[in-house]
């Protein structure tokens, strides 16, 4: 008998497929096409203190397998969120985490102590990783020194599972995840972006209003799952992997390469039941490799 | 509104790929299981794009008919997902994401001005079809490059008086759109969709002479869900929003431009 499930510090998932925070909403935008309450869990939308516009329009540009986004972490706030969409989403049956971001440590702190107040919420992402904001974000997550005093200030303000999110645009992600780690992070989740840029050759103009913005989808796979490797033999907290997971398969790579859980973000785009279809393919490779517990997948 | 329809991941097949000219294509599709959903003039779909290997996304695009067993896509050739799309053999498969957004408003009474610049005349006969049912006085303002590009003609003037506007004078009136003398006579209503100059300058003359009128944007798309928050319009009463999900369609009044 198969076992899907996988608890990640105090959190339990019924199975390790996650939608990736700023590809799903607040799982509300896909609930006419996906049954949410079959998902492992929900990372919602980055928070931040304040509510923020995000960069100007445009955005996104489609690349080679993949998507350069520069958002820029557009959401209503925390309080929005505490007393407008947790309502609308607290009685879904997954696990929720919200995926806190801010400009200060206090910022981040802030934002995990206003939401302690809410029962239903699993787990807070630290998201030290967001490669489109001018303060804060990845520049938090690039230092052992930055990652150590944001994740030790959340750690303070917030008693349930802490996951953080770590970004690949350095050049040793696991001594970011082992500083993570001691600082009191229950779990790594990685990769977010990698910081990318595409020109418009013929009006000679970057296509992102920022110039730059972070690459997403399955062209950033390979690196992804190296750093999962990577970061799962540096650490003994659990890894979430994620980056460019199209299908089961893929999801089934990272798991193999150590993560306990995955996330899948940009796929959504492209086939928003991509969740629905990875959760089926592992319990079936599973049963056909004999293996019954997510734990016990492992590389040969 | 208090009801919604929901939202369907369907699989279509292709019953006919016509040609129109060198640049554009109606992909006339068939629902492979049950029926469609009930769509709004101005509503679009989100289309996987098959066989294209430069391309990941879906593509977003307007729905030109619709009927419970019927859907009808023009497609302009912008790129190679679009291109893919126009070269589909009859009999391939489609899958589609609908019905996505908000369409045109159709509380609209008087007469009405549906003003469409080359492949965004897509979703202006639906709208018009749906005004002239509620006794609107509708004339259509067709705008393009050439006579080439002028798309649908006949379907348009079977259904209310059109008139042409080309660049080159090759069909009706020479020039742009918003020099067409019909745009000068009174209207109640316009509503517009085509490339973004065009809808600018019919927005400008709306407002300047105080006419209501409403908009469809084509803002670059991930989602189409309002989920990713790539596709946004800065509005004057709520900042960046979703263009996939507020709109395609604005009043301008919204607008900032």
């Amino acid at each position: 008998m198969v076992d899907l499930s996988v608890k990640i510090g105090q959190m339990c998932l019924k199975n390790p497929v996650m939608t990736a925070s700023g590809t799903y909403g607040f799982g509300e935008e896909y609930a006419d096409l996906v049954d949410l309450s079959r998902l492992g869990g929900i990372v919602v939308k980055g928070t931040t203190l304040e509510p923020r516009q995000g960069n100007p329009y445009p955005r996104m540009v489609e690349t080679p397998s993949g998507m350069i986004n520069a958002v820029g972490l557009q959401n209503k706030g925390v309080d929005y969120l505490v007393e407008h969409i947790y309502p609308r989403i607290k009685d879904y049956d997954t696990a929720l985490v919200v995926n806190v971001s801010g400009r200060t440590v206090e910022d981040y702190a802030a934002v995990c102590e206003r939401l302690r107040t809410l029962d239903k919420i699993a787990a807070v992402e630290i998201n030290i990783s967001c490669p489109n904001v001018k303060q804060g974000g990845m520049s938090w997550g690039t230092t052992t020194a930055g990652c150590e005093s944001v994740v030790s200030a959340c750690r303070r303000a917030w008693d349930r599972t802490m996951i953080v999110k770590l970004t690949p645009n350095v050049t040793d992600i696991t001594e970011i995840a082992r500083a993570a780690e001691a600082a009191g992070a229950d779990s790594v989740s990685l990769v977010n972006t990698f910081l990318g840029m595409a020109i418009d050759v013929e009006r000679r103009r970057p296509y992102l209003s920022t110039i730059t913005g972070g690459l997403s989808g399955a062209a950033i796979r390979p690196i992804a799952v190296r750093m999962v490797w990577q970061v799962s033999q540096a650490v003994k907290v659990p890894v979430i992997g994620l980056g460019g997971i199209m299908n089961g398969r893929d999801a089934v790579e990272f798991l193999l390469a150590g993560a306990s859980a995955v996330q899948i973000g940009t796929a959504n785009f492209i086939d928003p039941q991509v969740t629905i279809k990875a959760i089926d393919y592992i319990r079936d490779y599973m049963e056909r490799h004999g293996i019954e517990r997510i734990a016990d997948l492992r590389m040969l | 509104m208090l009801w919604r329809i929901m939202k369907q991941i369907i699989d279509f097949e292709v019953t006919e790929c016509a040609q129109m000219g060198p640049n554009y294509a109606l992909l006339r599709l068939r629902p492979l299981r049950g029926e469609m959903p009930s769509i709004e003039p101005g509503q679009f779909v989100q289309v996987e794009v098959p066989n294209s290997k430069t391309t990941y996304l879906r593509r977003p695009i307007s729905v030109n008919y619709a009927d419970r067993h019927e859907l009808w896509l023009l497609v302009r050739r912008a790129g190679a997902g679009t291109n893919a799309l126009c070269n589909l053999p009859e009999g391939a498969r489609l899958n589609i994401m609908l019905p996505l957004g908000h369409g045109f408003s159709t509380d609209v009474r008087g007469r009405a001005l549906l003003v469409g610049g080359g492949v965004g005349v897509a979703p202006l006969r639906m709208l018009g079809r749906r005004l002239l049912a509620q006794g609107v006085e509708v004339h259509f303002l067709l705008g393009a490059r050439t006579s080439a590009d002028v798309l649908q003609l006949d379907l348009f003037r079977q259904t209310a008086e059109t008139h042409v506007a080309t660049e080159d004078g090759s069909w009706g009136h020479k020039g742009l759109v918003t020099a067409h003398p019909i745009l000068q006579e009174p209207w109640d209503h316009i509503a517009c969709c085509g490339p973004m100059p065009m809808m600018k300058a019919v927005a400008a003359i709306a407002r300047e002479r105080g006419i209501d009128c409403e908009v469809s944007l084509e803002n670059v798309m991930a989602c189409g869900l309002g989920a990713c928050l790539c596709c946004v319009e800065d509005t004057a009463d709520h900042g960046n929003v979703c263009v996939c999900q507020e709109g395609p369609v604005f009043n301008i009044k919204r607008l900032k431009w």
